[in-house]
């Protein structure tokens, strides 16, 4: 059956080979395919590497293709393989043991390799490039033996490699040869701007410094520089940039300048032979990024499979760098010239920078740092050399005034490309985006999500993606607020809340019913927020519909990866005794705890408990649950305050206890945490906090919707109080307000931005009415809640079933099937 | 083929609740077994698809699907398929209730692969 295909050969199992057969299997079915990978890895993300070495992510989560997804394709696949050459003749491909294996048409897509400076000592142990898992593997092994680790060259990928050393606790110096870091991208401005923001991070840096020599023994000691300095260091990291793979295309006789040359449909010299990819050279130009292999892929593909396709022309590539909390941007040409005008916005006070070149009124190019968020449509705007409008410029260089981003939305959008990308990390372009909204009636972000994997991974072009469902439905767009809360329904929060008191909806169930839910029992994300909603409506009546429990709040433990949970412990505002700690000390060994954590949060974690133990660990610790998995007030965090502290002011951790008290157990939209200060130095970091407290001498002032988190915000000053119940009234009428309004999953940080501080003022501090309304509300609901792990132990039925396993008697019969 | 499945008594209805999903231990193999609002069980070995592994036993019961309780992937307990846009399969086994008495089929060859 498969003899009639034609044999397709991949040599190379990396991002740019895979995403061409990817786009080839949507095309035809009509190629027997092979890929041959030299990493013992399935096709994994690259641009995701630096990730792995920081820590946020593993190697099984940058797996782009898994092992299944070859076999589901019947693509053969040998991992550890590597291939020697193509011979044209036979056209057989040959391994280096030597294996050979017939094709009909090849594709190189060998990838780079760090270039290896070739100065004396570069073979010297602990020295590696940065470019694979194995690379990635030793810097993190490093981290663990060594101290102090020197990074050679500045670019994207020696700044990523530096950050990710540093999170790993290893002092690091970037050594760069050049006046500016990624001059390769950005102009003079915008690197002195990163390079402070990453001093700021902890990167030391060494600029216009040549090293001309690895020193010390068979493990390298340092760098010796041209000018006669030395840097001592016991790791160096070279990162001075990328060539081409192409070894192969040579020993085959390919025609090879610095890349693989190939034409506008990737063809190289050889009959049926194409490269794509890092490892080519196309008109001059070999890319190191991962949009260009992406563009070069999809041509190749229609090429291969005889569907009609416009030539690849090059690309003209942006950059983004993927270091937390440091934004830049650039695209198109980015240092000013004679022939250029420069619009450009500096801002040392917020730290962004933005500047726009054009070139004969078009956009020629744009450097961004700091704020990115015009990001996409710049990118948009400099491919297609647009000329320079004052609707364009208001758009992205104005003040930012409300009303004009409709405007903006469909600028950008409507001139884009079909064949365009928008999903770099997933590979999806606007086409595939606009026929699922027309041929699917899809009309959320989420849908397309589910559809297409558009803003899957790494979620950066999600905006574009609304923007596109903008553009496609026109006026049946409905902004994110208006969308409903998931896929079960185009009900909004409001209106579902709405809907609860108006009908006197009593139960998950009836909500659906009533409400015409598309699927009968809802789904994981729409279960848990009505449950949330009608226990805050009716915090007396609402039985808890643990079903419809996130597994950590409905166990009241956090569930890890491997099916193990974790325990905490209530202390409150972070104060323990010596009595409480010998118990936790105890129960942990008894029950063979593996790890003892300190929180963020001032509590203890005791990590890695079976479920079946859960209810015995809580008894025996006879402690109240710390409410470390729920959607709840977490912890209140504490300084020492003016009980020991010789700067003290107010009694930080009694006040944090209290609060503790008074507010834990109750049901929130999204989890919640305090800190209470007793004096302005701020110890225990309130500005990060849902409720922030910093007492002074007079009494306290309060902060709200900080978020040390994903998207970190500074607490907004709520208001100043001089006395102890005034503080506690305020925080409940907060609460309760924060409890009532609040979608459910949205932090404070997020509800601040979209209620408006004033709006919660208002309601909170100048109507007392309403406030000792919400008080009443809030007292009524506190007085509904109870102790979960003790309730849990008294009901032997929820025991049995929940956290006890069944264990299968013999088997009684045989059936033959 | 022919195949051979015997039987495992594994409790009575009462020890599953509805919505729920509990693991049954059968010959060192951990299965977890799911109970609908319509009152069916459903069995499928605890082990999720997803590359990082990790149970399924305490996922959310959606109609006759779950969603797992790491990675919120989105499997039909009837056949043990992966939802779109993840990918997946979870070998399943036949539940028998007889007179309120819960039974597990299991394939005499523990056969974990998927069949062609």
């Amino acid at each position: 059956m498969k003899a009639d295909k034609e044999k397709l050969i991949v040599i190379g199992n990396g991002m740019a080979g895979i995403s061409t057969v990817e786009q080839i299997l949507k095309l035809s079915g009509s190629y027997d395919i092979t890929v041959f990978g030299s990493e013992p890895h399935p096709n994994y993300n690259r641009i995701m590497l630096s990730y792995v070495l920081e820590g946020s992510k593993t190697i099984n989560d940058i797996i782009l293709n898994d092992l299944n997804w070859y076999e589901d394709h019947g693509i053969k696949l040998y991992t550890d393989t590597t291939v020697a050459r193509i011979d044209s003749v036979t056209r057989r491909v040959i391994t280096e043991d030597g294996a050979s294996m017939p094709y009909d048409k090849a594709i190189i897509a060998t990838g780079s390799s760090p270039l290896i400076l070739p100065i004396p000592g570069c073979d010297k142990q602990g020295v590696v490039g940065f470019r694979n898992i194995e690379d990635c593997n030793q810097m993190i092994e490093a981290a663990r033996s060594y101290r102090s680790a020197a990074v050679i060259g500045g670019g994207l990928l020696g700044l990523e490699a530096a950050k990710g050393l540093v999170s790993l606790g290893m002092q690091v110096t970037v050594v760069h040869l050049m006046e500016d870091l990624m001059e390769r991208q950005l102009d003079h401005q915008a690197a002195l701007m990163l390079k402070d923001e990453l001093e700021r991070q902890g990167i030391g840096f060494a600029m216009e410094k040549k090293t001309t020599e690895l020193i010390g023994g068979k493990r390298v000691e340092g760098l010796r520089f041209s000018d006669g300095t030395e840097l001592a260091c016991d790791f160096v990291v070279m990162a001075a940039g990328i060539k081409p793979n192409t070894s192969v295309a040579k020993a085959s006789g390919i025609a090879v300048k610095r890349g693989i040359v190939v034409d506008d449909f990737m063809r190289t010299s050889m009959h049926h032979v194409y490269a794509v990819g890092e490892c080519n050279e196309h008109r001059g130009v070999c890319y190191g990024l991962v949009a260009p292999l992406f563009e070069q892929g999809n041509v190749l593909a229609k090429h291969i499979c005889g569907v009609a396709t416009q030539p690849y022309e090059g690309s003209i590539v942006s950059t983004k760098l993927k270091i937390s909390g440091v934004d830049v941007f650039s695209a198109g040409e980015f240092i000013e010239g004679p022939m250029h005008t420069v619009i450009a916005a500096q801002n040392d006070w917020k730290h962004t920078y933005k500047k726009i070149l054009l070139q004969d009124g078009k956009i020629a190019g744009a450097v961004l740092f700091g704020d990115v968020t015009e990001a996409a449509p710049l990118q948009k705007l400099v491919k297609e050399h647009a000329l320079m409008t004052d609707d364009i410029y208001n758009e992205i260089m104005g003040g930012g005034c409300c009303g004009s981003s409709g405007a903006k939305k469909s600028l950008s959008v409507e001139t884009m490309a079909s064949e365009e990308i928008v999903c770099g990390c997933n590979g999806v372009t606007k086409q595939m985006i606009v026929e699922a909204i027309t041929e699917q009636g899809l009309t959320t972000v989420e849908e397309i999500k589910a559809c297409t994997g558009a803003t899957r991974s790494c979620g950066g072009c999600k905006p574009v993606v609304e923007q596109i469902l903008q553009y496609v439905l026109g006026d049946g767009f409905q902004s994110e607020s208006k969308q409903g809360i998931c896929g079960c329904t185009k009900l909004s929060r409001d209106e579902i809340v709405a809907e609860i008191r108006g009908k006197g909806l009593k139960t998950i169930r009836e909500v659906m019913n009533v409400l015409e839910w598309s699927h009968p029992e809802g789904c994981s994300k729409c279960r848990p927020a009505l449950n949330y909603y009608l226990g805050m409506v009716y915090p007396a009546e609402h039985e808890d519909e643990k079903a419809s429990r996130f597994v950590n709040e409905r166990l009241h433990a956090n569930i890890q990866k491997d099916g193990t949970y974790t325990v905490v412990p209530r202390m409150y505002g972070g104060v323990t005794t010596p009595e409480d700690l010998k118990r936790i000390a105890d129960v942990s060994l008894k029950y063979d705890v593996k790890v003892v954590k300190v929180t963020g949060g001032q509590r203890l974690d005791l990590i890695g408990v079976k479920k079946e133990d859960l209810p015995k660990v809580w008894e025996e610790l006879d402690m109240p649950s710390g409410y470390a998995y729920a959607k709840s007030l977490r912890t209140v965090k504490t300084c020492v305050g003016s009980q020991f502290c010789r700067f003290g002011t107010q009694d930080s951790m009694a006040m944090g206890a209290l609060l503790e008290r008074k507010f834990e157990r109750l049901d929130f939209p999204a989890k919640f945490k305090m800190a209470v200060n007793g004096c302005p130095r701020n110890c225990a970091e309130s500005c990060t906090k849902d409720i922030g407290i910093v007492g002074n001498d007079g009494g306290w002032e309060i902060f709200v919707g900080g978020n040390g988190g994903i998207k970190p915000r500074i607490a907004d000053s709520f208001c100043k109080v001089k006395t102890d119940q005034e503080l506690v009234d305020i925080c409940g009428a907060v609460i309760q307000l924060y409890r009532e309004t609040g979608k459910y999953l949205e932090r404070t940080s997020e509800w601040v931005e979209r209620m408006g501080l004033e709006a919660i003022q208002a309601a909170v501090l100048e109507d007392e009415e309403q406030r000792m309304q919400l008080l009443d509300r809030n007292n009524f609901a506190l007085q509904q809640v109870e102790e979960p792990w003790s309730q849990v132990l008294r009901q032997n039925g929820t025991r049995r079933v929940m956290y006890g396993e069944v264990i299968g008697d013999a088997p009684h019969n045989q059936l033959e099937v | 083929m022919d195949k051979t499945v015997k039987y495992y008594p594994a409790g009575s209805l009462e020890d599953y609740y509805v919505q729920m999903g509990r693991v049954v231990h059968i010959e060192g193999q951990e299965i977890a077994v799911f109970r609908t609002t319509s009152g069916e069980l459903y069995a499928l070995d605890n082990r999720s698809p997803h590359p990082k592994g990790g149970p399924l036993a305490e996922g959310m019961v959606s109609g006759h699907f779950i969603y797992d309780p790491l990675y919120d992937w989105k499997i039909d307990l009837r056949d043990g398929l992966v939802q779109a846009p993840d990918h997946g399969e979870v070998q399943t086994h036949q539940v028998l209730i007889e007179e309120g008495t819960v039974s597990i089929g299991m394939n005499s060859r523990h056969e974990q692969g998927i069949g062609t």
